[in-house]
């Protein structure tokens, strides 16, 4: 077999991995779209936030440390505890889960109804707050993330393709051991929607908002299990990403990332989230690794999107999403 | 009197010949056909009243008549003139205007605004003219204003011009799209349920409009309504239409008394 | 009884239809005027310049521009920086090829250039509407980033892909570079200022800004009424790409003189531009002036009270500004959606009664 074609498959591999990650992240997107109209722009912000207070937590740091010791002139870090990531990834979906409380109160309560470029636009705003208050609490210096995941090179496939191919595919452990925990996150949540009473719920409310009240369902109560959901979701990508590469500001351009995926997919479909990732995440690996060098590199700053807007163009709905029909 | 020459009402108004002519319109939206082989048309100078029950698809019918559907099968004939497909925007530069069922103003901007809007077709001055602002376009933007203006006094809106139209209440909402349709002063105006959601004083002053624009201006006017009072009163001809096929098609009291007709509203079922 | 309005009524529509029909109103503009081109010239010092001035000058048309296009014709559009580079590294282009040519020519030019590449990624939205559009705008913005990062002959294949303003003059005075006066600098952008808000208020109140507000608010009813949404939207990115080029001319030539595309034009810069629109006020000239205004100076004035004042950390006072205005864009949008603007109209509302209740 020739060498480039065993290069463009480790490549493809690895786009399929990164693609689930994506998806993963376009899935949080999803569901409040889906349960509110509202395009969580903050997204990726949360993820990093999330991913922060995991580490303030397990770390013992002092939250607000830096703003605490500038008007007191103390020098405070560290409690000095270290607690074990089980505790820490609960403590932080219980914090989360607040913050989507809060969310949902003070912001989103007083926007319903409007369109949803206003609501886009305050989600920008709440993503610039949540990265301020982010880095005043837990410092903006980026963080050594371990919560015991796999990581490295996947030495059983580097080995059987080397006895293959005659090179050997680096799969790094972590990629895997996200790629399985996504699926499952996919699928648990697929089920969720379609099968339950509260997926139903929130889906009605998807659909109208008026007629979902009219037959009972609580929006509020549907909105703080969706961005808690969403919350969630966020918080096992910051992890799987703040594992990866640390956690720093980076992470919050994820949700950048998220949204070709999101256009290409379709706003209202899972389904359209995992097609969606799994094309961006193969697509842009393959497009640098094949025309990228010809161009200069570093294709992937805007491969996803440029493909998105082609899509667009000649399907404004996206692949799965709904036809948008507008009557007069 | 279905000769193409005009004639005279009883009340001294001129009818003219043939405007509008609707040949075997066939129209359909993936699997649902709206409407059925429909025939009718409509003459200068007279008000013609498009019923039926809901659903029976009046508004597509008015949405062919203005271009903005094309049919797939059938011709429209616009002043013995087979009409080719145009893009909807081009459909206004015809001199046909409409009105909307559910109120399509621009709702953040002023009642003035939004009459000059519809005068947005015959203002020509070149964006370089109007970056200048000071000649051309002024004296344009003047000309126009006084057009509009004029309409505002007709349907005495004059103390809301500069309201934003987000703020009226829903009948001056329906009286400023009609101003709006007005501006562009022309010469077959549709009307989408002028009278829906008003109470009898609101009917009454909007029945009087319509008769005074149909009367001073010479304006045809096709509408659709599902007052009978309003239609009886009002109309010349009437076309009947239930699940979209043309049912009626006649005077008033033609239509009044055709059996099919009453089928319809009654809800004898058929199929 | 500031506004003493008896007697001060518009016997013509062309006296009604005048941007400033109350008197008072007028002499107050033509004050600012005056102030603004007799006055502050003499006080300028390199600091309040550099800090102050030239900033909300330059992010002042950027901001009318990007209302065009957003406030106006509700076509969102996060490509802001992106065209700013293209203004930017147009007249880098032009400034080094034909160095004999006026600064102004130039500037107009990377203008007209920005007008054109706009144009180009408009086209999009007439199939993709609403706030689709706004992320299909970030493919030009994350585009034109790269370009300009990875394509040698923008930058004129320097080692470093940085791209420096040479010393250029006007009228013998040197506007570019590092001899510039404050007063020069100020004055050139002032007068691209003044220009641009005439330029943008005779546009938006003719036939051109009823176009692009029917489309804002029922683009099919537009249609139906006779608006050509392809004209009118792209004559929309057009016009707004013309001044957020010529903003990112200014920003690179006379403003920082040298500039690296990443950090400058990133996608933190169109945020901030639709900051300051959306705290201003959408579809209102003088919003765009107030919102530039807030956003210049508030860094600005946390980092006095805070940093200098308060002896605080510099991180900490950015940090700070982040919440500040993320949180401020979410009161602005559910308190009052036309921003500044109209909280001060409201307050001339008011003023035009007082000292009456009503």
């Amino acid at each position: 077999m020739p060498d480039q074609l065993v290069y463009a498959m480790e490549v493809f591999l690895n786009g399929l991995m990164a693609g689930v990650l994506y998806a993963l992240v376009a899935l949080g997107f999803v569901l409040i779209y889906k349960a509110s109209g509202i395009f969580n722009y903050a997204q990726g912000v949360m993820a990093l936030f999330a991913a922060m207070t995991l580490v303030g937590v397990m770390e013992g740091q002092v939250p607000f440390s830096h703003l605490i010791n500038a008007i007191l002139g103390t020098k405070v870090h560290h409690f000095g505890w270290h607690l074990p990531a089980l505790i820490g990834i609960v403590s932080t979906v219980v914090i989360m889960v607040v913050l989507a409380w809060l969310v949902q109160r003070i912001i989103f309560k007083h926007l319903v109804g409007q369109e949803p470029i206003i609501l886009f636009m305050a989600t920008i705003g709440l993503a610039y707050f949540m990265e301020g208050f982010g880095d005043m609490m837990w410092g903006s210096e980026i963080k050594k993330l371990d919560v015991g995941l796999p990581q490295g090179i996947n030495l059983w496939i580097d080995e059987t393709t080397y006895n293959i191919f005659d090179y050997g595919f680096f799969i790094d452990n972590l990629d895997i051991f996200a790629t399985i925990i996504a699926a499952i996150l996919v699928g648990g949540l697929v089920i969720f929607s379609q099968y339950t009473k509260e997926g139903r719920a929130m889906r009605a409310v998807a659909d109208d908002h008026q007629a979902a009240l009219s037959v009972g369902v609580s929006l509020n109560f549907i909105w703080i299990m969706v961005w808690s959901v969403a919350g969630f979701v966020a918080l096992v990508a910051g992890i799987m990403w703040g594992t990866k590469s640390g956690v720093q500001f980076s992470l919050s351009l994820i949700a950048l990332k998220a949204l070709p995926v999101l256009m290409l997919g379709g706003f209202t479909s899972i389904p359209g989230a995992i097609v969606g990732g799994l094309i961006i995440g193969v697509g842009e690996k393959l497009f640098e690794f094949t025309v990228g060098p010809l161009i200069g590199g570093a294709t992937e700053n805007w491969f996803a999107y440029v493909l998105a807007l082609l899509v667009l163009v000649f399907r404004p709905q996206g692949l799965f999403g709904e036809k948008i029909i507008e009557r007069v | 009197m279905n000769n193409s020459d005009g004639y005279v009402t009883d009340d001294g108004r001129t009818i003219g010949g043939v405007v509008m002519e609707m040949k075997n319109i066939t129209l359909r939206f993936g699997g649902v056909t709206a409407i059925k082989d429909i025939t009718f048309d409509i003459r200068e100078g007279e008000i013609r009243a498009i019923i039926g029950p809901n659903g029976a698809g009046k508004s597509s019918m008015l949405n062919v008549v203005s271009g903005f559907y094309v049919p797939q099968e059938g011709e429209v004939f616009f002043r013995g003139v087979k009409r080719p497909p145009v893009k909807p925007f081009e459909v206004a530069r015809q001199g046909i205007a409409r009105t909307f069922q559910n109120i399509a103003l621009f709702e953040g901007m002023s009642v003035l605004d939004n009459v000059m809007t519809g005068r947005l077709t015959q203002m020509k001055a070149g964006i370089l003219s109007q970056a200048i602002w000071r000649g051309k376009a002024e004296q344009e933007e003047v000309e126009n204003r006084e057009i509009c203006e004029r309409v505002i006094d007709f349907l005495e809106i004059q103390s809301i011009r500069k309201t934003p139209v987000s703020r009226l209440p829903y009948g001056l909402k329906k009286r400023v799209e009609l101003a709006r349709a007005l501006a562009s002063e022309p010469k077959l105006l549709l009307l989408d349920e002028p009278m829906a959601g008003m109470n009898v004083e609101e009917k009454e002053d909007m029945s009087r409009f319509i008769l005074d624009v149909n009367d001073e201006f010479g304006t045809t006017i096709a509408l659709i309504e599902h007052d009978m009072g309003v239609v009886m009163d009002l109309s010349d001809r009437v076309v009947v239409m239930d699940y979209g096929k043309k049912i009626g098609d006649g005077t008033p009291d033609e239509v009044r008394n055709n059996q099919a007709v009453i089928d319809a509203y009654l809800g004898v079922s058929h199929d | 009884m500031f506004y003493r309005e008896a007697g001060d009524f518009s016997k013509t529509y062309r006296e009604d239809s005048q941007t400033f029909p109350i008197r008072f109103d007028r002499y107050r503009y033509y004050a600012v005027l005056l102030i603004a081109f007799a006055i502050i010239p003499f006080f300028l010092n390199d600091y309040w310049v550099n800090a102050i001035f030239l900033p909300f000058l330059i992010y002042s048309i950027a901001a009318i521009g990007l209302n065009i296009l957003t406030g106006y014709c509700g076509q969102v559009s996060l490509g802001t920086g992106g065209f700013m580079a293209v203004g930017a590294y147009a007249t880098y282009k032009l400034m080094t090829s034909f160095p004999e040519v006026s600064m102004v020519v130039h500037i107009l030019l990377a203008g007209g250039i920005t007008a054109f590449v706009g144009v180009l990624f408009g086209l999009p939205s007439l199939r993709i509407k609403g706030f689709y559009l706004a992320v299909a705008t970030l493919a030009a913005q994350f585009f034109l980033v790269w370009l300009f990062n990875r394509v040698p002959w923008f930058y004129n294949n320097s080692a470093s892909g940085q791209i420096n303003s040479p010393e250029r003059t006007l009228l013998g005075v040197p506007i570019t570079g590092a001899n510039t006066e404050p007063w020069a600098v100020y004055l050139f952008c002032l007068v691209f200022v003044a220009l641009s808000a005439v330029i943008a208020r005779n546009l938006t109140r003719g036939a051109m800004g009823r176009k692009w507000m029917a489309i804002r608010d029922m683009d099919i009813a537009a249609e139906i009424i006779g608006v050509n949404p392809l004209t009118a939207k792209l004559s929309a990115f057009a016009i707004s790409s013309f001044f957020v080029g010529v903003s990112g001319a200014l920003f690179f030539s006379v403003y920082l003189g040298a500039v690296e595309v990443g950090e400058v034009f990133g996608i933190n810069k169109s945020f901030l531009v639709l900051f300051m629109i959306i705290i201003g006020g959408l579809g209102s000239i003088f919003g765009s002036f107030a919102g530039a205004a807030f956003l210049v100076l508030l860094p600005v004035l946390l980092k006095n009270v805070l940093v200098t004042g308060l002896g605080w950390p510099t991180d900490i006072a950015a940090h700070l500004e982040f919440m500040i205005v993320g949180g401020l864009i979410i009161v602005f949008l559910i308190m009052e959606p036309h921003g500044i603007a109209q909280l001060w109209r409201i307050a001339k509302e008011k003023l035009r009664l007082w000292p009456f209740p009503h």
